[in-house]
């Protein structure tokens, strides 16, 4: 099926894209909906983008739903090992 | 029905006289022939969209297939434009019709049309292509697993789309509808309820499930291919279209 399903969100921060390069990204979007490379019917794809740079100013991901559960998880863990003043 | 065929990236006017691309395979021959209008999935204007478009150029149809994301993505890689145009809210309802309006036209407009168009798509094409007939003078529509004509969207999808219901009714053209019985979106109710309101309205159908086929068993580069289901699928898009484009 195609969800429709579509969670965006203002990011503050950098990824590394096309041709190598580093640009600062100020989107996120988030859905879960058929892959473009990923083998899996279904799959929770994040786009870090730069929609002011262009449509190809992109890093996209994406993950088997297990896996995006495991990053949820890791990221949670990793933000939780900071100092909490250092998290704001 | 010959091998030899033509493709093509062209510009055509869609809606709101827009200039947008367009990919276009014709038979090489100056025989008359019907159009076809190929909607392409969510995932965008992609390489399994334009197979599919020469295929029908080897079916012995002009096949045209709109670049729907062309507005906010000109020349940029189907994927990254689909991805653009998701995080813009999808294509509004009205737009669509605008843009098959002007693939159908466009195709008319060849000088070895004879008059005759149909449009078919799959997934979220698929709920277009019935869209499209709803509005459009079509001589034939194909719905491959076109979620929400009927049934209601989860209240949490943020993108605005709505069943067709209270269309089909418009609907003008005869529809095929080809759908796997292990899809939930559409599911064999909502297969049913779309079965039951074209009953209701006098309007000429016809439907092939396929038991084990899940959604998007068209898809040949997928894990949901269906080879069963997809050969008869293609043989049944062959019969339909030989059936209401033909001279």
């Amino acid at each position: 099926m195609c969800t429709y399903a579509t969670v965006t969100a203002a990011m503050t921060g950098s990824a590394k894209g096309p041709g190598s390069n580093w640009f600062r990204m100020t989107d996120a979007t988030v859905y879960f909906d058929h892959p473009v490379h990923a083998l899996a019917e279904h799959t929770l794809n994040i786009d870090f983008a730069a929609p002011d740079r262009g449509p190809g100013q992109r890093v996209a991901v994406e993950l088997t739903a297990a896996s995006a559960r495991e990053l949820v998880t890791a990221i949670q863990a990793a933000l939780a090992s900071a100092p909490a003043e250092m998290t704001v | 029905m010959s091998e030899s065929l033509t493709a093509t990236t062209v510009h055509i006017r869609g809606h709101n006289g827009d200039d947008i691309e367009a990919y276009l395979a014709r038979p090489d021959g100056d025989e008359r022939r019907g159009g076809v209008v190929v909607i392409h999935h969510m995932p965008g204007y992609d390489r399994g969209s334009k197979e599919i478009v020469r295929r029908f150029a080897v079916l012995g149809y002009d096949a045209i297939c709109p670049n729907l994301y062309w507005r906010e993505a000109p020349g940029a890689a189907p994927d990254d434009a689909a991805a653009t145009a998701r995080a813009n809210g999808g294509v509004p309802d009205d737009r669509l019709v605008g843009d098959v309006a002007g693939a159908a036209a466009h195709l008319r407009s060849l000088p070895t049309s004879n008059g005759k168009v149909g449009s078919i798509g799959y997934c979220s094409g698929g709920r277009q292509s019935v869209l499209a007939a709803c509005h459009l003078g079509l001589d034939a529509a194909v719905d491959c697993y076109g979620a929400f004509v009927t049934g209601t969207p989860p209240e949490e999808f943020p993108l605005k789309v709505t069943n067709l219901v209270d269309q089909l009714p418009d609907l003008r053209a005869p529809l095929l509808g080809l759908f796997g019985n292990e899809d939930r979106f559409p599911s064999p109710e909502q297969v049913n309820e779309l079965e039951q309101i074209l009953q209701a309205n006098g309007k000429t159908y016809e439907f092939h499930r396929y038991d084990g086929a899940g959604h998007a068993f068209f898809a040949n580069d997928r894990p949901s291919y269906n080879v069963e289901a997809a050969l008869d699928g293609w043989e049944r898009i062959e019969t339909f279209y030989g059936a209401h484009l033909s001279a």
